[in-house]
């Protein structure tokens, strides 16, 4: 008997029952609030030079110091944000209680994260600034972005004959 | 004021900015901060050819779509109105360097001489955007998901898994930026 291992460890946030953390259904429009989010935040992405190709060989050769400075404040924003929500207990908009789930190690956060780390300094950009590059006109990074949801889908093909 | 957004914005409000992001997905609808899976859903939306991993109700996480195509959007409207009129200024020794491989055009966010059109049709062009893209999508979801997922939204919640991750993204830069990409540009 075949035993078959689930390597999707993010189904857990995907088609599980505690899924997309939110019971509630909503209408499409409600989705508009992530575009408006999105938007802000490709704004942000171009002003600040994230997306460009130039910053990133600059970061991986120690020859600047903002692309450090961005990362890492953006996460100790991210932390004290999420220390915040824990302490007081903060409720979405819809007043639900927000959650998060825990990941769990596995050996695909090494081979795949060396792997998109190649891939990351090759392009100059990874998945949020692809789309990013795309709308300052830089229409051949289309091109990029089909080539990184072909990779997505060779790694789903793949997946259950790959070391996790 | 209009003149002071069209600058470059500095590292310090750039990056507290894009950590706000995680608790705005949070608060706005329990929505962990994650670009990659976009990709994930794209391929469950458009190709799932019975694979498991992609077969599940993309439609739930639509919202993941509508955030990156609003990234796109948010790409096209700082690049309308207040995009700099400046080339990017970038570190000397690393000017001097790109000018070896012929790089010496500054006005895009990528090095349009070697990141164009016709350029797709070259050994170089192919294995920096064809081959580069690739490596992005697969190795993001090998890991679990990218800068964001990991980096960002990971650390934020403590977990030691994304820290490896992170670790990792960074260790695949280095090695292919000092030791790799020089072969890839000197074609």
């Amino acid at each position: 008997m075949v035993q078959h291992k689930n390597t999707d460890f993010e189904t857990r946030s995907l088609d599980a029952v505690c899924v997309n953390e939110s019971q509630l259904t909503h209408k499409w429009y409600h989705n508009i609030k992530y575009l408006v989010v999105g938007v802000l935040f490709g704004i942000v992405f171009v002003k600040s030079e994230v997306v460009s190709w130039f910053r990133i060989q600059e970061m991986f050769r120690l020859q600047s110091f903002h692309m450090y400075g961005i990362i890492g404040s953006a996460i100790v924003v991210g932390m004290i944000s999420v220390w915040l929500i824990r302490k007081f207990n903060i409720k979405t908009i819809y007043g639900e209680r927000i959650e998060f789930h825990p990941k769990t190690f596995n050996k695909g956060q090494i081979y795949g994260g060396l792997l998109f780390g190649l891939g990351w300094a090759i392009t100059g950009a990874c998945p949020g600034p692809l789309f990013a590059q795309i709308g300052t006109g830089a229409t051949v990074i289309f091109v990029t972005l089909l080539s990184a949801i072909a990779g997505t889908w060779v790694y789903g093909l793949l997946r259950d004959r790959l070391p996790h | 004021m209009l003149e002071f957004l069209k600058q470059p914005w500095p590292w310090y409000i750039a990056g507290p900015l894009i950590g706000l992001t995680v608790p705005a997905l949070l608060i706005l609808g329990n929505k962990s901060f994650g670009i990659s899976s976009s990709l994930r859903h794209i391929c469950a939306a458009c190709l799932p050819a019975n694979i498991s991993f992609f077969k599940y109700d993309w439609k739930k996480e639509a919202w993941n779509l509508f955030f990156v195509f609003g990234i796109l959007i948010g790409g096209a409207v700082a690049i309308r109105l207040l995009s700099n009129p400046n080339p990017v200024e970038v570190n000397p020794k690393l000017a001097a360097e790109l000018a070896g491989y012929g790089i010496t055009n500054y006005d895009n966010l990528i090095p349009l001489d070697i990141m164009n059109w016709p350029a797709l049709i070259t050994l170089k062009g192919f294995l920096l955007m064809v081959v580069g893209g690739f490596l992005v999508g697969f190795g993001t979801r090998y890991a679990g998901g990218c800068t964001s997922g990991h980096a960002i939204m990971g650390l934020s919640t403590l977990q030691w898994p994304s820290l490896v991750a992170t670790i990792c993204f960074m260790v695949g830069g280095f090695i292919m930026a000092n030791l790799i990409l020089p072969h890839i540009l000197a074609l």
